[in-house]
Parts: structure tokens; sequence; C-alpha cells
């Protein structure tokens, strides 16, 4: 789901799953996607907040057991974590991964003397 | 008292200026740059700029003390409830208060128990519908903590209670009669004896869940 339709048309058209256009704050618009019967809930819009209150829609309403929530903030990812939400957080992931690049390159520890 | 604000629009703006004439010291946090400056130009170091729901800049508005009291009124609802709920668990204020901007997003709130909350769109439409003149009933206060709400009827001539005494209604449990505004704008206190009219505006106090009963018991059989 997704609150642009124009979003529908970047799945492709070899998309088969359905598409249901709405806010994901909106408890009718998560009923009408399916949250109910659903096995697994991911929320990752663009508003950090309002993924956290989704989550803890999909996971205190909904009874949604594995509910993964992206935060993009390291700091409140971190807190939400500690209060029981799986948080993703794609700015701490890609800290790790450029600090660790950067650690791979046989860059020598102490300037060359010549 | 020391209060932590969020959002520096008109209503946090009055809310600061109304505690620090009463002598509490306030802090309040505004993400926007020209909202903050202007506020800064009245009062000074007491405003912070940044997005309150940052926890670095929590801390630097100092949420760490903690605040006896922290009021989340920025326009979004969610950064209201991630404010709230930073400032109760991970810092241990005891009292915070959120405002609800779209009624919609009220069962969030109770959802994850930020209370209390207010909405200035809910109270409008109740002293709409209240002007309303065939109402049914009205939520006119909601006592969250009681776990109470006041409502207004209104009778009319074909209401099954119409005519008859209120010691006479069986009224759902949880649910009692306060007062009776009739016609010509005189309004007397329910008690056994009051015979209601057509016309009666009638104040009851129940329990939430209770309004189809009563509406039942009092507006049609």
């Amino acid at each position: 789901m997704d609150d642009k339709e124009e979003t529908l048309a970047r799945l492709g058209d070899a998309w088969r799953g359905s598409f249901v256009v709405g806010h994901g704050m909106d408890i009718g618009v998560l009923r009408e996607a399916g949250i109910e019967g659903a096995d697994a809930v991911v929320v990752a819009t663009n508003g950090d907040n309002t993924n956290i209150v989704i989550g803890q829609v999909a996971q205190k309403r909904f009874d949604i057991s594995c509910t993964v929530v992206r935060i993009l903030d390291p700091a409140r990812a971190a807190f939400y974590r500690t209060q029981g939400l799986r948080t993703v957080c794609p700015t701490k992931t890609a800290i790790d991964e450029l600090t660790e690049a950067v650690r791979s390159c046989e860059v020598p520890s102490q300037p060359a003397v010549r | 008292m020391y209060a932590l604000i969020a959002g520096g629009g008109k209503v946090g703006a009055n809310v600061l200026r109304t505690l620090q004439r009463l002598g509490h010291e306030a802090t309040l946090v505004e993400q926007r740059r020209d909202r903050y400056e202007r506020l800064e130009d009245e009062f000074g170091h007491e405003i912070h700029h940044g997005d309150a729901t940052e926890i670095y800049v929590l801390e630097r508005a100092g949420i760490r003390r903690p605040p006896d009291l922290v009021v989340a009124l920025t326009g979004d609802d969610e950064d209201n409830l991630v404010i709230c709920q930073i400032a109760r668990e991970k810092y241990g204020v005891d009292k915070v208060v959120a405002r609800v901007n779209d009624p919609r997003n009220q069962e969030h709130f109770d959802l994850i128990g930020i209370a209390p909350t207010v909405c200035a769109t809910s109270s409008i439409m109740a002293l709409v519908q209240h002007e309303v003149p065939e109402h049914e009933l009205v939520q006119l206060l909601e006592l969250r903590r009681e776990n109470l709400e006041i409502v207004e009827v209104q009778i009319d001539a074909n209401s099954p209670s119409a005519g008859r005494r209120v010691d006479t209604l069986s009224l759902p449990e949880g649910a009692r009669l306060i007062s009776v505004l009739r016609g010509g704008g005189e309004s007397e206190i329910a008690i056994g004896s009051t015979e209601l009219q057509p016309g009666d505006q009638v104040l009851a106090i129940l329990r939430p869940g209770k309004e189809d009963e009563l509406r039942r018991i009092l507006l049609r059989a």
C-alpha cells in the first residue's frame, strides 16, 4: 500500500500482487490491505515517526508479531528496539558498510617515509 | 514546575506564555527557522531550534532533568505521539499532554496509552452538533481518568421517555441523568420526580459504550 497511486507503476507490469492506495495511519486502509490475515508487516514510508506509529499499530492492535519497521534516525531506531519493535536502520547499515569498505582498502596506517 | 513544550505555533507559544506568567519554568522546541527566530525574540534562551522527535534535540532542551511535564503540540500527530512516548519511556517523564490534530488518530494515542490528549477538531465538532436543532446524542465532555463521559440528549415528541418521570425509566447500569434544560431556558437538576418533556435537553453521565442503551431508553424504543 502507498498513498500515491503512481507508486504502482514502479512495481512494473509483472506485478501480480494487489495494491491499495491510502495512508498507513488509517486503520480502514490497513484492513483493506489485509493486515488482519498478514503473517508479516513491513513499514517503510519516508517518515520515521509515521513508521513508528504504524509499526506499533500492527504489533499491538493487530498482533502481528513479525512487524519490521524502517527508522532512518539511528537514535530513535535504537530506542524503539528497546521497546520491542523490530527496527531496521539503513543509516546505520550504510555507516557500517562504508566504514568497512574504507578499512578494507590497502591504505598505509602510517604516512610513507622516504 | 518545569515543562518542556514541543511545537511553537500559536498553541505552543500561548502555552509557554501562560506557564511563564504563572511563574513556571518552561522551554520550547520549534523546528521551523522563521518561527524559532520570532519566538527567540520574545522569549530568548527558553527556545530551542530543532526537531523535537530527535533525541539529541530533546536532550539539549533539557529532557534529562527530567521535566515535570512534556506537552507535545506540533501539527503532526505521529510526532506528538513519538515525543510523548520517548519522554515517558526513555526519560521517565511523569506527565505528558498531547495534541491530536486529526480525530481519526485518537485511537493510536489510546492504543499506546498516551493521555491526556486534546483534540480541537473533536471539541469544535461537539459544539457544532450541540447547536444543530435536531441532534440526538452528543458527547460534550470526556473524563478519561474517571472513564466517564457527559452527553447531551434531546427529547422529542416521539421519544419513549417523553412524559415520563426519571424514576420510571430503566436507565442502563452505569448511566445517570444530571439535568434537564427546558425550552424556556430554565434548567433543573434531574431527580426521580423530574418529568421529561418534548424539547428537553438532558445531560447524562455514563460509562463509555453505554450510549446506545441510553439512546434506546430515552429516544427510541
